[in-house]
């Protein structure tokens, strides 16, 4: 389940965000702290998850400080979905 | 004529209680701060330089995020004498190490004698500083001073005139910060009066403003004229804009804001990225200007903006367009606000190839061009073609400025005044043409690429690319392409290798991308690693970016579309 999810965020920020379609995100990888995902692209990983898995990132929460790869990123999306 | 000083004394004598600026945080209550505090938090400051012997005249860098430190701090220079120049804070992407090299790059030309920051930030600064002894004071946010009466600008700082230097402002980049515009209070306070007339300036009207305070834009529009002309200014912070665009639509809708600067891109975001539940109850009614600024102006965002938030009591009228830059303070022109933009529809071929602005003709293929308005009441524009002759209405050449808020120079840089300047004009480096008095930008002269508003020269990109192994001096090159989506320019970078293995280059350029986006102020995007002899040189040896970019579309369109 975990797995799938980093496999589902991986896939779309590669083709949506990044424009690479193909491109391989590690579960582990910085993606904010590196600049991968740039700021401008904040708020479309927020209105994605929110769109996708129903889970809500507040904005003043759009930083490294609460996800910083896809692992944490998919943690984060399962514990606000367990909470509901 | 006054100092910036002492008109800010005027507002601090007159209604001290009055809320000059409502400081707004993400996630916190807005910051109400009057004038009186404004005035007794800068003098705080005043002290401070005054503690470390600065004398007037000299510069001091502030390295401080948005909030009342940095509002302090800025306004204590000025009361001091002291030159401020506003230094964009290290960002979450951007590495350290490269942060301090730009600082050095900024200390190297500008030669600060003081640096303001963060406790927990002076040991980046300490490091960058080395055993440099340029830099004499290290002041602390943190600093005691002892409190002091209020007592009026004459007492504190008796002298100054208005034919001296104010403020720096510099852009981005190595480049950028080796490249400070150098304002009197005079230029300033000349602009405020012009710009003010052309906006018909009101006793009523809001400003509110997200934009960073190291932009000119920001600085002036979003910060000195609301402060200086007794306008309420609610200021919000570029960082919270982007994660939540929308906390500027519900500003102005709380305070009932007149006036907005925005860059044009923010039309498309805002346009693409709000969500209906963040518009409840939002009201847009009391906005008589959107300004749009400091990038090329695109009608189609402005019609996206439109679209988006009629329904919340947009006008069409209030969407405006300025033309701007640091060395004429700020604007040069103006929309007139009692009517929309004029829009002319030329021929496409004609504009994109030959530059030429003739009118559309049936069954060809057009594009419609958005007016930046008409000349501030003291600001001349002139176009010139390329021996430096104006040319008649409707002919697009190079757009020169003069008037009576010019620079003072580029700060220790007189080699780049002699550049900038022709018989008393200012060369802006942009294209563009007059028609019934109204300016239409048409391109760029000059190889600055401007993302999101920003400044960012390509050189400093191609010689971040040179330090990733495998990619020579010289060999790569970097350029904007409009990208009509977002509203701004993507950042393109052409790299050459030897190598023939595509493996290789792609990674190659997954380096090239990784190492300029932790070390500049964008996030770099297209990347593509070709052959040996890929870039076109001038006969001097010189890489051609316009041509080299001409080459790269018509190469790599797919690759664009991508």
């Amino acid at each position: 389940m975990h797995d799938e999810l980093i496999s589902q965020l991986e896939s779309h920020m590669a083709a949506r965000i990044l424009k690479q379609p193909g491109r391989r995100i590690a579960a582990d990888e910085p993606i904010i702290s590196s600049g991968l995902i740039g700021s401008f692209d904040l708020i479309d990983v927020a209105l994605y998850v929110e769109e996708a898995f129903g889970v809500r990132i507040a904005d003043t929460e759009l930083n490294s400080a609460t996800f910083d790869t896809l692992g944490q990123l998919a943690d984060l999306i399962q514990s606000r979905q367990s909470e509901c | 004529m006054l100092t910036l000083g002492e008109r800010l004394w005027q507002h601090v004598e007159e209604l001290p209680n009055r809320v000059a600026i409502q400081l707004q945080h993400a996630g916190r209550p807005d910051r109400a701060i009057s004038y009186d505090e404004l005035w007794q938090g800068a003098v705080r400051y005043t002290r401070m330089y005054e503690r470390e012997a600065l004398k007037p005249g000299e510069v001091a860098i502030l390295i401080l995020q948005h909030g009342e430190e940095l509002l302090f701090a800025f306004w204590g220079a000025i009361v001091a004498g002291v030159v401020p120049s506003i230094m964009p804070f290290l960002t979450e992407k951007l590495s350290p190490g490269q942060y301090r090299n730009d600082l050095k790059a900024l200390i190297s030309v500008t030669r600060p004698a003081a640096v303001v920051t963060y406790p927990e930030f002076e040991p980046q600064v300490r490091e960058a500083l080395g055993e440099s002894q340029v830099v004499r004071a290290l002041i602390s946010t943190g600093s005691k001073v002892a409190e002091t009466e209020r007592s009026p600008v004459a007492s504190i700082s008796p002298g100054r005139s208005p034919g001296e230097i104010v403020l720096l402002q510099h852009s981005s980049g190595t480049t950028g910060l080796q490249k400070g515009v150098a304002l009197s209070h005079e230029a300033i306070l000349n602009q405020l009066q012009a710009y003010g007339r052309a906006l018909d300036l009101r006793a009523d009207d809001v400003i509110v403003s997200w934009l960073p305070l190291y932009h000119d834009m920001g600085l002036i529009a979003g910060f000195l004229l609301p402060i200086l002309e007794g306008i309420p200014l609610i200021l919000g912070s570029p960082f919270d804009w982007v994660r939540a665009p929308w906390r500027l639509l519900q500003a102005v809708s709380h305070y009932q804001g007149t006036l907005s600067w925005l860059p044009n891109f923010a039309y498309n975001f805002m346009a693409q990225k709000v969500r209906d539940r963040y518009m409840e109850g939002v009201d847009l009614a009391s906005w008589r200007a959107v300004i749009n600024c400091s990038e090329p102006v695109r009608w189609e965002s402005h019609a996206a903006f439109f679209e988006r938030f009629k329904a919340h009591g947009l006008r069409w009228g209030s969407l405006q367009t300025s033309y701007a830059m640091a060395e004429n303070v700020f604007g040069v022109t103006q929309s007139g606000l009692e009517a929309e933009p004029a829009l002319e529809d030329l021929d496409r071929i004609g504009f994109m190839q030959e530059r030429a602005a003739r009118p559309a003709v049936a069954g060809k293929p057009a594009i419609r061009v958005m007016s930046s308005g008409k000349p501030l009441p003291n600001t001349q524009v002139r176009i010139l073609d390329a021996e430096g002759t104006p040319v008649p209405d409707t002919t697009i050449g190079e757009i020169a400025v003069q008037s009576d808020c010019m620079l003072t120079g580029y700060y220790n840089r007189p080699d780049a005044d002699t550049e900038a300047f022709r018989g008393g004009w200012y060369l802006t480096g942009d294209y563009g043409y007059l028609s019934k008095g109204e300016l239409f930008v048409a391109g760029r002269k000059k190889d600055m690429i401007i993302v999101g508003g920003k400044n960012i020269y390509p050189q400093d990109l191609e010689a971040l690319s040179y330090e990733v192994a495998g990619i020579h001096a010289g060999r790569s090159v970097a350029f904007g392409v409009f990208n009509a989506e977002i509203g701004t320019e993507d950042v393109c970078l052409v790299a050459e290798t030897d190598s023939e293995d595509e493996l290789q280059r792609r990674r190659l350029a997954e380096l090239i991308r990784r190492h300029v986006t932790q070390n500049s102020a964008i996030a770099l995007r297209n990347v593509r690693v070709v052959g040996p002899k890929w870039i076109l040189k001038t006969s001097s040896g010189k890489t051609a970016r316009a041509a080299n970019r001409e080459k790269f579309l018509n190469e790599f369109a797919d690759f664009m579309a991508e």
